[in-house]
């Protein structure tokens, strides 16, 4: 376009020229309606694909519809449904299983290694970018590497290990109670990565004049661990928390992938509340009801992200 | 740690003099982290070899393959959809990265550099979208898809990803920091806003542009539920929803499905090798950002 030519005085002169005959605008006058073109598109991006779509929601979950028909209002009748529904209440369940599980789960293990790996020089590096790594991969791909590893003997590699070691072979995925950690482990294990590389990052921003001080003072690593390191920390650690608990809790791919015909089982046991919306939108095609769920998933998240508002406010 | 809890200055000095070059409890300590690092990557490592390998080989634990194969691949690429799928996947995430990377800057600077009514209102209203989940909006853009017959098509693959609130704060954040010196010499010089934005501004903020860059293209590499529902058309599933309808299939040949799983995770293990620093400090930026 014009990019080019303005380059040249003559073009610049002609430019002023142009804008001079905006006449009557102030400079800010001008700058405002170019603000207002630069955001027009956007604008309605966000107003079609974000708000619209965010409000439809919500009426949504009022009516009784099934795509094909039309939409009937029922009022608060897919709530009051969720409330008897044993299926929501187990999804429900497992769901906060999730984030209850894997957040101190993680968050310990990565606040462990993040502590001792900021102290190591030697090959610091690669041994971050190995923990890393798994922070970048795809999910539903992972989940089959899982899938496969709690396969019974002789395929599953854990299965394998624990009977070379002369332990007894472990259902994992069959059982309805090793099953949900089973399936929350590759989540950890994918996560850890980058909570770890957020402690680094908290950790190097603590002032070493602290840790100075302290050792003058004559105070054990116990010490400053407990009464600098950590109180320090706690913005990363907050921010870390409300991060994970929505990571967790929002977790789909990987039980879509691990578990047989992505069916959240055995018998739901590892069904998460997004496979249900999932099962109830586009198997059952009850959107109602299914959108009902995602409200409820919504208020969840809000809350949690509301609490991290409330936190670092009273700050 | 006893040791130093009891140390005064005097003999922190002296230690620091003679100190040993390894310490056992250091070598300890790297030693542990090193292993569990190990560990995290194993998961990868058995993926790769058992790639490589025969189905009569797969039972067996040796991470080196005895009869090294390409089989797996060639059957992937010859006798599924795989290539297809990598396409798909490698064009869909370059074509919402340049957007993301178009339009939450061109906001960002609005927001950052621009006085304006109502400037605060959109700011706010573009951060809340941040609150709204994913899967609140699937059910409403599947439905959204269905009446503009955006089903089954790379752009109702792509369109929700095409600007994010998380970048244009990141962006608007970047641009606070360009000096605003700049941006009015150009100005006098006769720039319009358009090429002040993007002669000037733009290339102050490239590691910022880059970071968003990268993670942009990996989320839509690695996205899943979106992709999963608008696609019915096997010609049109991404890498990872075109995988694991693969893998369903072929649910017992493990070979074929950790071969799958390789050429979905290979590009973004090309890509974290690359600018693996980049992508560190990018956590860490956004981060400790929020």
């Amino acid at each position: 376009m014009s990019l080019q030519s303005s380059r040249t005085p003559f073009d610049a002169a002609a430019n002023r020229a142009v804008s001079a005959e905006l006449k009557g605008l102030t400079v800010g006058q001008k700058k405002a309606i170019w603000a207002w073109v630069f955001l027009a598109l956007p604008i309605v991006f966000y107003v079609v694909i974000r708000f619209y779509p965010t409000v439809s929601a919500f009426a949504i979950s009022f009516t009784d519809w099934n795509i094909l028909g039309e939409k009937s209002f029922v009022g608060i009748e897919n709530y009051s449904r969720l409330v008897q529904d044993r299926v929501f209440w187990k999804v429900l369940i497992n769901t906060l299983l999730y984030g209850v599980i894997g957040l101190p789960v993680s968050l310990v293990l990565s606040f462990v290694i993040a502590y001792y790996l900021d102290q190591v020089r030697f090959m610091h590096g690669f041994i971050r970018a190995l923990y890393f790594v798994p922070f970048l991969t795809t999910a539903a791909a992972m989940g089959w590497v899982w899938r496969w590893f709690y396969q019974p003997s002789p395929v599953g590699v854990f299965n394998l290990i624990l009977v070379d070691f002369g332990f007894s072979q472990q259902p994992f995925l069959r059982s309805t109670t090793q099953a949900l950690p089973a399936v929350l482990a590759p989540a950890v294990w994918a996560g850890l990565g980058f909570q770890v590389v957020i402690f680094l990052a908290g950790l190097r921003a603590i002032p070493s004049t602290y840790y100075e001080a302290a050792k003058i003072d004559g105070a054990g690593a116990w010490r400053i661990l407990r009464e600098i390191t950590l109180p320090l920390l706690k913005p990363t650690t907050v921010f870390l928390v409300v991060i994970s608990t929505i990571g967790f809790l929002r977790i789909f791919d990987q039980v879509f992938n691990i578990t047989n015909q992505g069916d959240g089982g055995p018998l739901n046991a590892t069904k998460p509340i997004v496979l249900y919306i999932f099962e109830t939108a586009f198997d059952s095609s009850d959107m109602g009801y299914a959108t009902a769920q995602t409200v409820i998933l919504f208020l969840l998240l809000l809350v949690i992200t509301l609490l991290q508002l409330w936190y670092l406010r009273k700050k | 740690m006893t040791a130093e809890a009891i140390s005064t200055p005097y003999t922190e000095a002296s230690e620091r003099l003679n100190r040993p070059l390894l310490r056992p409890s250091k070598v300890l300590m790297w030693s542990v982290l090193m292993v569990g690092g190990l560990l995290m990557v194993l998961p990868f490592i058995f993926m790769l070899s058992t790639s490589f390998k025969f189905n009569n080989e797969i039972y067996e634990l040796s991470l080196l393959p005895k009869e090294p194969t390409l089989s797996n691949y060639l059957f992937l690429f010859e006798e599924t959809q795989f290539f297809r799928w990598f396409v798909n996947s490698l064009l869909i995430a370059t074509a919402t990265t340049v957007s993301v990377l178009f339009f939450d800057s061109l906001v960002g600077y609005t927001l950052a550099k621009f006085k304006f009514r109502g400037q605060t209102f959109i700011f706010i209203a573009i951060l809340s979208t941040l609150m709204i989940p994913t899967e609140m909006l699937v059910i409403p853009w599947f439905l959204l898809s269905k009446d503009l017959g955006w089903l089954d098509s790379y752009w109702g693959i792509m369109f929700p990803g095409m600007m994010t609130g998380f970048g244009t704060f990141l962006m608007k954040q970047f641009f606070e920091s360009v000096p605003d010196d700049f941006l009015d010499a150009a100005r006098i010089d006769g720039l319009n806003e358009f090429q002040i934005w993007w002669e000037v501004a733009m290339p102050l903020v490239k590691p910022a542009l880059a970071a968003l860059a990268i993670f942009v293209f990996l989320g839509n590499w690695t996205a899943f539920l979106w992709p999963l529902i608008v696609t019915n058309t096997e010609s049109l599933y991404t890498i990872p929803v075109g995988f694991a309808s693969f893998s369903g299939e072929f649910t017992t040949d493990w070979e074929l499905i950790m071969t799958g799983a390789t050429v979905a995770t290979i590009p973004t293990l090309v890509i974290f090798i690359l600018f693996q620093k980049f992508i560190i400090r990018g956590v860490m930026l956004t981060g400790l950002k929020g």
